[in-house]
């Protein structure tokens, strides 16, 4: 059974159709990208799967269950996380209590100091456990969002361009990171840019056009289909 | 864990990353101030001690005001609503129940109970209508001037609740002071040492208890909340729960004074919940640091205190000091003046932490 499925999802604003009767099924353990050009409806998608904005009509089922109309927390606590494009940090609070809070729900408090060691040591962020994270460098504060969606030991992560702003070298450390965690048994969806990143990680590649569904594949099959490379030129219409 | 050692790490929360004040230097200035605070009145008249009360009437509104604002980013200009609603209902309260077996302090609880659920039905359409920012603080104020409005016109023989007249803008009064059951005869706190203690302990309870609230769970999702909302919902907590307990806490607090301010004049009136009223506990907690329980405290009372000598020469003369000391901390110490002072101390501490 898929973790995540999308039928017939649609989104309107005004006269604007965003996400056009998509289907969509993600399937347990897979990493898999979202690409396509600016304004093919990839942050709308993410959004009406993390409960942000609500559907026209169509259902979103995680594992199984109705999620359609969930509120965004809820969905949270079945069991999904999200990385936001624009690192969504606690800034004046330090890099120790930004964990604190993503874990203090659902860990007991004697080993909740172990947990935040054991994410600062994954993170790479042990030496800056008391900064404030708002003094973290860009790449920093990306990897501390990425330790606060997974401190929640979600079965499906989200992450919105994970790698938006960092230096190669960092691009490359995010995706080690991300396939530590997939081979943990961490599903991953990633809406993604950097194609070299999108190869370093993804098992299966969708692109979105005009809120559509424009191609599924590898990312050997997608970069050899000559309609993609075209709707990033602007040849091909919906 | 065994019990004992969930109080230890229950009490451990009085310090922690959300209050400024920590370690042995810290409770030891603590204890300073408290014994000073204890010892003034044998040092002063008792009826200044009395009238002095006034000053620690004020600072539970204060304190909730840092917790909604300061602690939990939503910025309610409406407190003296709650202030007011609270002074009233212990006014109606205790004009028709009396002052025997202790049924003024069984109307304190239940006009804080009152302002309370107040708060609870006004934040429940505000935080689950997802009204925050600027809005918020619209629509605070907006309630607190229609309270002021509605009570100012209720001076008729008609306006009144059993016994209890409202008496319109002139303010209800001749409640009865809070009385204290006692064996050999009540006792009655007059604005005098006695009462100045009674308020004193309530002062200390909230305060040592606000700060334990702040460094708890929940002290760590209201501060979450403040610095990024949505963060702090992806993170899996109700966002809209933990804003609408913390208003609610915080305008107890604003009840709490209304009630002790009606106690201690036997009197309030609906200036208590006008624009005048409601801007000062803005001017109060932004001037000391609206984000620190200690800083708010010593702020609060310092502006009091100042705005108080200030209306010796005439209250327009002090409102105009009041207002250009929030534009001047606005521009120049957003974060608060106290904090601003204390912050080259607090950079060489953390500097120190870093290099151990």
């Amino acid at each position: 059974m898929a973790i995540l499925e999308t039928r017939q999802l649609n989104k309107h604003f005004g006269g604007l159709h965003v996400t056009g009767n998509v289907d969509f099924a993600l399937q347990p353990g897979e990493m898999h990208c979202l690409i396509g050009p600016n304004g093919a409806g990839k942050s709308t998608f993410f959004k009406l799967i993390l409960g942000e904005h609500l559907p026209d009509s169509g259902e979103i089922l995680y594992d199984g269950e109705e999620i359609t109309r969930a509120k965004p927390f809820e969905r949270i606590r079945k069991g999904i996380s999200v990385k936001f494009q624009v690192p969504g940090i606690f800034k004046e609070l330090s890099v120790q209590q930004n964990l604190t809070i993503a874990l203090q729900h659902h860990v007991a408090p004697e080993i909740l100091q172990e947990e935040i060691d054991r994410l600062l040591e994954f993170l790479k962020l042990s030496q800056d456990r008391k900064q404030l994270a708002g003094n973290l460098s860009h790449g920093q504060k990306q990897w501390l969002e990425i330790g606060m969606a997974v401190a929640l030991k979600p079965r499906l992560l989200l992450l919105d361009e994970p790698t938006a702003g960092m230096t190669p070298d960092e691009t490359f450390a995010t995706g080690e990171m991300l396939q530590e965690l997939n081979r943990e048994g961490m599903t991953l969806l990633a809406v993604e840019h950097d194609m070299a990143f999108v190869r370093q990680i993804a098992h299966q590649v969708t692109v979105l056009h005009f809120g559509k569904i424009f191609a599924q594949g590898t990312i050997d099959e997608i970069t050899a289909d000559e309609r993609v490379a075209a709707i990033y030129l602007g040849e091909v219409d919906a | 864990m065994s019990s004992a050692s969930r109080f230890t790490s229950f009490l451990k929360l009085i310090e922690g990353p959300q209050t400024l004040g920590k370690g042995p230097k810290f409770w030891s200035g603590f204890g300073v101030v408290l014994l000073a605070a204890c010892a003034y009145p044998f040092f002063a008249d008792s009826y200044d001690v009395g009238n002095n009360v006034y000053f620690f009437n004020w600072l539970f509104m204060a304190m909730g005001l840092s917790l909604i604002w300061g602690y939990g980013g939503a910025l309610s200009f409406g407190q003296t609503a709650f202030f007011g609603v609270a002074g009233y209902a212990y006014g109606v309260l205790t004009i028709n129940l009396g002052d025997a077996y202790g049924l003024t302090l069984i109307s304190l609880v239940l006009a804080v109970g009152i302002s309370a659920l107040f708060a609870t039905i006004l934040g429940y359409f505000l935080f689950f209508g997802r009204i925050s920012g600027v809005f918020l603080g619209i629509v605070t104020l907006s309630v607190t001037l229609v309270l002021e409005r509605f009570m100012a016109q209720t001076a008729g023989p008609e306006w009144a609740i059993g016994k209890a007249r409202l008496n319109g803008f002139n303010g209800m009064g001749a409640m009865p002071s809070l009385t204290i059951p006692w064996p050999g005869g009540n006792i009655v706190l007059y604005p005098d040492v006695t009462l100045y203690y009674v308020t004193l302990v309530l002062l200390l309870v909230c305060y040592l208890g606000l700060r334990i609230l702040v460094n708890s769970r929940f002290g760590n999702v209201i501060v979450a909340i403040r610095e990024n909302p949505m963060r702090a919902e992806m993170l899996g907590y109700d966002v809209r729960k933990y804003q609408l307990a913390t208003f609610v806490i915080g305008s107890a607090l604003a009840g709490l004074s209304g009630v002790l301010y009606t106690s201690w004049g036997n009197y309030i009136t609906p200036a208590s919940m006008g624009m005048t009223a409601a801007s000062l506990p803005i001017v109060w907690v932004a001037v000391g640091g609206r984000s620190d329980l200690t800083t708010t405290l010593v702020g609060t009372l310092a502006v009091l205190i100042v705005f108080q000598s200030l209306t010796i020469y005439g209250s327009q003369y002090a409102l105009i000091v009041m207002g250009t000391l929030l534009v001047i901390t606005v521009l120049i110490a957003p974060r608060g003046i106290v904090i601003a002072l204390l912050s080259p101390f607090m950079r060489r501490k953390s500097k120190l932490e870093g290099e151990r």
